[in-house]
């Protein structure tokens, strides 16, 4: 279930994203890592010293694409730059699937950079499916969408966000990238249980797993990447691994990016939890 | 509602101006109240009203784009100062909402807005937009493709002054009426130690580079935005050498760029060679130059 169909039939192990103050580290002590997960968008270029890191990191590590401004959920039509520069990057860096988010963030084209929620209707997993299947096609390697999280939610929704999800990659047939700190910020900015919905994702498609930090407000949740990993969160990673198995794993820390050590020490905690699946698995 | 309905009419809440005091404005775009704009297709929860979640999203947008700006353009901001700067950002982004899939491109307008909008550029106009055009010119430096560069062997079968070189596509060649190249490297400088300091220390800095930037005097020069080894630098150019390198990349071959450059030129004539001689092979040394394609398909 793990290395499957949607993530290339690998099993990359536990990853973590590549940032630019850890590049210096990355070169020159090599140290070991499973996998990188680099952001898209920020290597679409036409050349510099982003693309020079890249190549070398690429020499040595195995590297995943995660973007961000696809937006698989805009009713617009998909920018065909963004696919043309997305493909190259695809061709460069070899990934064995790409992925990025269920949500919109473009309209008119005009772009807000940021990743904004769905209502859930039949109309849009209908349009979003049909967007994903399009990309699909054209880049020639598995995707798999990620949900993200949200502090708004919508009167038109017809149904829960999972079954939105469901919705969406059973008819564009994709992956799922299955961000447990995004279902627990979302299940308390939204009053759900979040076990339901790490209980109800199609296993099979699970092709990644994300594990961040957040920050706590009063009356919300803001999805900051820019702390360490909650247990409550790790209890729903934990639950996600026992249902999809030994799964990549990605720990995202964009902002008050502490060392190198400190976050591949973070990342490498979910070991604790792998293990336990593979010898429950043995037994 | 249909979706792309819903859409258009959640990102125009999400990118109208924020208030003064960096809230939702009360009145949504169109002048109704905004709380019954979020609540049309927003839903409350236990904690938030739909205006406050809708206002989540509004304050995001604008906290991303803004700060995308200031990191893109901080000697423009020290020129403005920080409250013009900020002023200035958001009529130039309510003008110039994003349209590219990247953040990079977000400022790809500024230097024509302002001199469209000059009211925006501050008491030094020329200044404002000198620094602006150099800010932009170092982002398309910075990840501008590069091509193979010419090697000597290149020129083996060269036809002398009926040669035409092709500049690097990264190259930026500009001339401006003040040195915002030292500008710009010593505000760089100053955030760099800024990033470190203590307030009072910062707040003396800031008022430093205010009084550096008010007596900067007007100062014709002419810049090559270039890169070695991935890093990008700021080259000052004789006018003879910005005239000819110019004519290159307007495709004239060697002959004409020299010939024509030579033609504005005070230089005494005895002393073209040795110069032209000099400055192509600096050019060549840095990359400028690419290798011609029939010799790159051959290789």
């Amino acid at each position: 279930m793990a290395a499957n169909r949607f993530n290339g039939f690998t099993d990359l192990g536990i990853g973590i994203g590549l940032r630019a103050p850890h590049y210096h580290h990355i070169l020159t002590r090599k140290p070991v890592v499973d996998w990188f997960e680099i952001i898209s968008e920020n290597f679409m270029i036409d050349g510099g010293r982003p693309l020079a890191i890249l190549d070398q990191i690429l020499e040595q590590y195995k590297v995943v694409q995660h973007g961000v401004s696809m937006y698989f959920g805009s009713a617009e039509k998909l920018n065909r730059e963004h696919l043309r520069r997305l493909k190259d990057l695809v061709k460069r860096t070899k990934t064995p699937w790409l992925s990025d988010h269920l949500c919109w963030g473009s309209v008119d084209g005009r772009y807000t950079h940021d990743l904004l929620p769905m209502p859930y209707t039949f109309e849009a997993a209908k349009i979003t499916a049909q967007k994903v299947r399009t990309v699909q096609d054209f880049l020639e390697i598995p995707v798999a969408v990620e949900n993200v999280s949200s502090y708004a939610e919508y009167h038109d929704s017809e149904m829960t966000e999972w079954e939105f999800l469901n919705e969406v990659v059973e008819r564009a047939d994709c992956g799922i990238l299955l961000d447990v700190n995004n279902i627990y910020v979302s299940s308390q900015n939204h009053n759900f249980n979040a076990f339901d919905y790490v209980n109800s994702v199609p296993a099979h498609r699970v092709a990644q797993i994300h594990i961040a930090g957040h920050s706590k407000y009063r009356k919300y949740i803001l999805d900051t990447h820019d702390h360490p990993v909650i247990d409550p969160v790790w209890k729903l990673y934990e639950r996600a691994i026992q249902r999809a198995g030994h799964t990549a794993t990605l720990l995202e820390w964009d902002d008050s990016i502490p060392s190198f050590q400190e976050v591949h020490e973070e990342a490498l905690k979910a070991n604790k939890f792998l293990h336990a699946t593979v010898l429950a698995e043995t037994a | 509602m249909k979706l792309m309905q819903l859409q258009r009419a959640m990102a125009r809440a999400v990118m109208q101006p924020l208030t003064s005091s960096e809230r939702m404005q009360q009145r949504a775009p169109g002048g109704s109240s905004m709380k019954r704009y979020a609540s049309r297709f927003i839903k409350p929860n236990d904690r938030l009203t739909s205006f406050e979640r809708l206002e989540i999203y509004n304050r995001q947008y604008w906290f991303r784009v803004l700060s995308a700006l200031g990191d893109d353009f901080p000697g423009l901001r020290a020129v403005l100062g920080q409250r013009r700067f900020d002023k200035m950002a958001k009529a130039y982004l309510v003008a110039n909402p994003s349209r590219s899939f990247t953040l990079r491109n977000l400022g790809s307008r500024m230097e024509s807005w302002l001199r469209k909008n000059r009211k925006w550029a501050g008491k030094n106009q020329a200044l404002a937009l000198d620094i602006a055009r150099l800010e932009w010119a170092d982002i398309e430096a910075f990840d501008g493709k590069a091509e193979p560069a010419l090697r000597t062997e290149d020129l083996a079968d060269a036809a002398g002054g009926k040669l035409k070189l092709k500049l690097q596509p990264y190259l930026r060649l500009l001339s401006f009426q003040y040195p915002v190249d030292d500008l710009l490297l010593e505000v760089r400088k100053e955030d760099e130690d800024t990033d470190f300091a203590s307030n009072t220390f910062a707040e003396r800095r800031k008022r430093k580079r205010v009084r550096a930037v008010a007596k900067l005097k007007p100062a014709y020069i002419f810049l090559a935005v270039h890169r070695v080894d991935d890093s990008v630098y700021f080259r000052r150019l004789e006018s003879e050498d910005f005239a000819i390198l110019a004519a290159l990349k307007n495709g004239k071959t060697i002959g004409a760029a020299v010939e024509s450059a030579m033609r504005k030129s005070a230089l005494p004539s005895k002393e073209w060679p040795a110069r032209v001689q000099t400055g192509f092979q600096t050019w060549a040394a840095l990359g400028w130059f690419c290798s011609p394609e029939k010799k790159r398909a051959v290789s």
